[in-house]
C-alpha cells in the first residue's frame, strides 16, 4: 500500500509573527497545510494520508478539516513527535497499527509547509520508491555552495555540478527505512536531520527525483510573503482563481 | 488547492501563474494527452498582430486535451472516468434561442483564446462542460475537439445543402481537411468525395476518399454538387476561386480555413451560380458528442490515428518547446502526454 505523511509537527518558532504554527497561516482562503493536503489528495495512488501534527495542534488540525469541508476517509490525523524523524516513525506506527505491516507498503513524507507541491513530484516519489526504495526530491543547486569548517573562513568550494537543494517529498519502503534506522547508532541517531540521511549512513542508495523550484519551504517571514506573491494572494486576503 | 498553469507570457516564453483551485462547484480534471492546433503554433511562435498578442497574453495553450476525472463534488463523473473538455464556454446570459449554436453565442468564450487553456496541472472546469468516453485511445482521445469542428461542418452543412450530394469536394490536403473527410465518409457514404491538394505525399493518406487530385491537375471540366474550403491563410483566395469556378450552381460552399488577412471573392460569379457561403468555426458540445460517437467505429478510429504523431511526453517547460518544434516539422496532428 502507498501511504501520504505530511509533516507538521513543528511549532513556527522561526517566524516569531504568530503564536499559530507556520502551517496554519493561510495563502488566500486556506491554510498552508490545506493547500498541501488537497494536492495528496488528488493523488489516487494513495490508500492513505496521515498528518503529523504536535499534539497542541490536533484539535485545531481536525476543526481546519472540517471547516474545508475535506471528510474523506483516506485522511488520519495523528500526533507528531520532538523531531521530524519522530513524526515519522509516530506515522509509521499509526499505519502498522492499522493496515498492518509489509514488505510492499511505501510512506511518501512531504513537509506540510510545501504547498507548490506537484502531483508529477508525488507520482514519480512513488514510483522511485517502489523500484529503488528510497527516493529524494532535489533541485540543481544554483547557488554556489561554500564549505567552512569554523564559520570564519572558506574550507572548500565543492564542484556546483555536483550539488543539489534537497527538497521534500522523500520517499521509502517503510520496512527498508525501519530496518536501516534500526542499525544506526544512538550518537548517529542524534545527528540525524532528515530521514534520507538514514539511508547514507547505512550506505543505501538513495535515487533522485526533479524537484521544482517553486516547492518552496514556507519556513521564515521572507518565505511566507514570497508565497503570497507567487500565489497571487494578498496578504491574509484573496488569491488569484477563475 | 494552489494549481499550476503554464501560460505564454511571451512568444516561445512560458512562466508559471499559480491559482486556487475551488473543488467545490467544479470538476477536477487531470490533463492527460493533448494536441497542437495551429492557432496554438501562431500565437507560441508570435505569428498574430502585435496587438491580438498583447490583448490574449498571457494566457495557457491549447484547447485540444483529454483528461481524467480526478475529484467531483458535483457528482456527475466518478474519479478515473476519461473525459474530453470543452473549451468553449458560455456566458451566463439568457437562453439560446432554437437556432443558435453556443459556439456563436456572442459573449461565450473560448479556452486558449484570451483564457487560460488546458496547458494546466489540473483544470477545473464545470461538469456540463465535459464528455465522457470509453475504448478510445487516449491519443486519439487527445484531437476530439478538432474532430468535433468537422462534425458541426458536416452537420450545418446537412441542415442548408440541397438534396443533390453526388459529389462533394474538399479542398485541402491538411489535417482539418483529413478529419473532415472521415466525418463526410461516414455521414454520406454513397457521394462521390474528392480531395484537392497541393500535396502529393499528404494526399496519398486520404485513402478512403474516391478521387484526389493536384490542384493544378484539376481537369477543367470538373464539377462538384459542394465543397469545402480547409485551406486557410493567403492560398484561400485560390481555393474560393477554384471552388466558386467548378461547382455546380446553388451548391453550399462551406468555409473552414482561417484567414489573417480579408480574401476577395468573385462575387461576380458567384451571383450567377446562385451560391451559399457558410462559414464555419469551433463547435459545441453537441458536436463533441457526435464526434465521441463516431469514434465508437474502429474504422474511424484508424483513419484518425493515422494522422496522429505522438511526442515524447512533456515533464517541464524544456519539453513543451520541444514538442512545438516538432510540430512544425509534422505533416498533421502533433500529440504528447502531458506529465507536468
Amino acid at each position: 500500500m502507498i501511504f501520504g505523511a505530511i509533516l507538521a509537527g513543528g511549532s513556527g518558532t522561526r517566524m516569531h509573527i504568530s503564536s499559530l504554527p507556520k502551517q496554519f497561516l493561510p495563502i488566500g482562503e486556506k491554510p498552508i497545510i490545506i493547500h498541501t493536503l488537497e494536492k495528496m489528495l488528488v493523488c489516487h495512488r494513495f490508500d492513505a494520508i496521515f498528518i503529523g501534527v504536535h499534539s497542541s495542534w490536533l484539535s485545531l488540525m481536525n476543526d481546519l478539516l472540517e471547516k474545508h469541508e475535506i471528510n474523506t476517509d483516506k485522511v488520519r490525523v495523528v500526533s507528531g513527535g520532538d523531531n521530524r524523524n519522530d513524526t515519522i516513525f509516530n506515522i509509521i506506527t499509526e499505519i502498522e497499527k492499522e493496515f498492518g505491516a509489509s514488505d510492499e507498503h511505501i510512506i511518501v513524507t512531504h513537509d506540510a509547509v510545501r504547498p507548490f507541491i506537484t502531483l508529477r513530484i508525488l507520482e514519480q516519489n512513488i514510483d522511485a520508491a517502489l523500484k529503488n526504495g528510497a527516493c529524494d526530491t532535489v533541485i540543481p543547486a544554483t547557488d554556489t555552495i561554500v564549505v567552512s569548517d569554523n564559520g570564519k573562513v572558506i574550507t572548500d568550494i565543492p564542484n556546483r555540478t555536483f550539488m543539489y537543494q534537497g527538497q521534500t517529498p522523500q520517499s521509502f519502503k517503510i520496512n527498508l527505512l525501519k530496518e536501516l534506522f534500526e542499525r544506526l547508532s544512538e550518537d548517529e541517531k542524534q545527528t540525524l536531520t532528515d530521514a534520507c540521511k538514514i539511508c547514507v549512513l547505512n550506505n543505501y542508495p538513495v535515487a533522485l527525483v526533479n524537484g521544482d523550484l517553486s516547492n518552496i519551504k514556507i519556513t521564515t517571514v521572507n518565505d511566507y510573503t514570497i508565497a503570497q506573491v507567487i500565489a497571487g494572494a494578498e496578504p491574509f486576503g484573496g488569491i488569484s482563481g477563475d | 488547492m494552489i494549481n499550476y498553469v503554464y501560460q505564454l507570457v511571451n512568444p516561445q516564453f512560458f512562466s508559471i501563474k499559480f491559482e486556487n483551485v475551488d473543488l467545490k462547484s467544479k470538476v477536477l480534471v487531470r490533463p492527460r494527452f493533448m494536441s497542437i492546433c495551429q492557432a496554438d503554433q501562431r500565437y507560441y511562435l508570435g505569428n498574430r498582430e502585435i496587438n491580438k498578442l498583447n490583448e490574449k497574453l498571457p494566457m495557457a495553450l491549447i484547447h485540444e486535451c483529454c483528461g481524467e476525472v480526478v475529484f467531483d463534488k458535483t457528482g456527475t463523473y466518478k474519479p478515473g472516468q476519461n473525459v474530453v473538455m470543452v473549451p468553449n464556454t458560455l456566458s451566463n446570459g439568457e437562453p439560446l434561442k432554437d437556432y443558435m449554436l453556443e459556439n456563436y453565442v456572442e459573449g461565450s468564450y473560448f479556452l486558449s483564446s484570451g483564457y487560460d487553456g488546458f496547458m494546466r496541472e489540473f483544470v477545473d472546469i464545470s461538469p456540463d462542460r465535459l464528455v465522457p468516453f470509453e475504448n478510445i485511445p487516449l491519443q486519439t482521445a487527445a484531437i476530439t475537439e478538432f474532430f468535433s469542428v468537422a462534425c458541426q461542418a458536416v452537420s450545418r452543412f446537412d441542415k442548408f445543402a440541397h438534396s443533390t450530394r453526388e459529389t462533394i469536394t474538399i479542398w485541402g490536403d491538411g489535417s482539418l481537411a483529413y478529419v473532415l473527410a472521415c466525418v463526410l465518409r461516414e455521414k454520406f457514404p454513397k457521394s462521390q468525395l474528392v480531395v484537392i491538394g497541393k500535396n502529393e505525399r499528404k494526399l496519398s493518406r486520404f485513402s478512403f476518399v474516391n478521387q484526389t487530385y493536384l490542384n493544378y491537375e484539376l481537369p477543367d471540366n470538373f464539377k462538384t454538387d459542394h465543397a469545402f474550403e480547409c485551406v486557410g491563410g493567403e492560398s484561400c483566395y485560390d481555393a474560393i476561386d477554384h471552388i466558386i469556378t467548378h461547382i455546380r450552381p446553388q451548391g453550399v460552399v462551406m468555409l473552414l480555413g482561417v484567414s489573417e488577412n480579408k480574401i476577395a471573392i468573385d462575387t461576380r460569379l458567384m451571383l450567377e451560380k446562385g451560391l451559399t457561403m457558410i462559414g464555419c468555426s469551433r463547435s459545441g458540445k453537441a458536436d463533441f458528442e457526435e464526434a465521441v460517437n463516431l469514434m465508437k467505429t474502429q474504422k474511424v478510429i484508424r483513419r484518425l490515428s493515422s494522422i496522429i504523431y505522438e511526442d515524447s511526453p512533456v515533464h517541464n517547460i524544456d519539453d513543451i518547446h520541444r514538442v512545438f518544434a516538432t510540430d512544425l516539422n509534422t505533416p498533421f496532428k502533433t500529440v504528447f502526454e502531458w506529465k507536468l
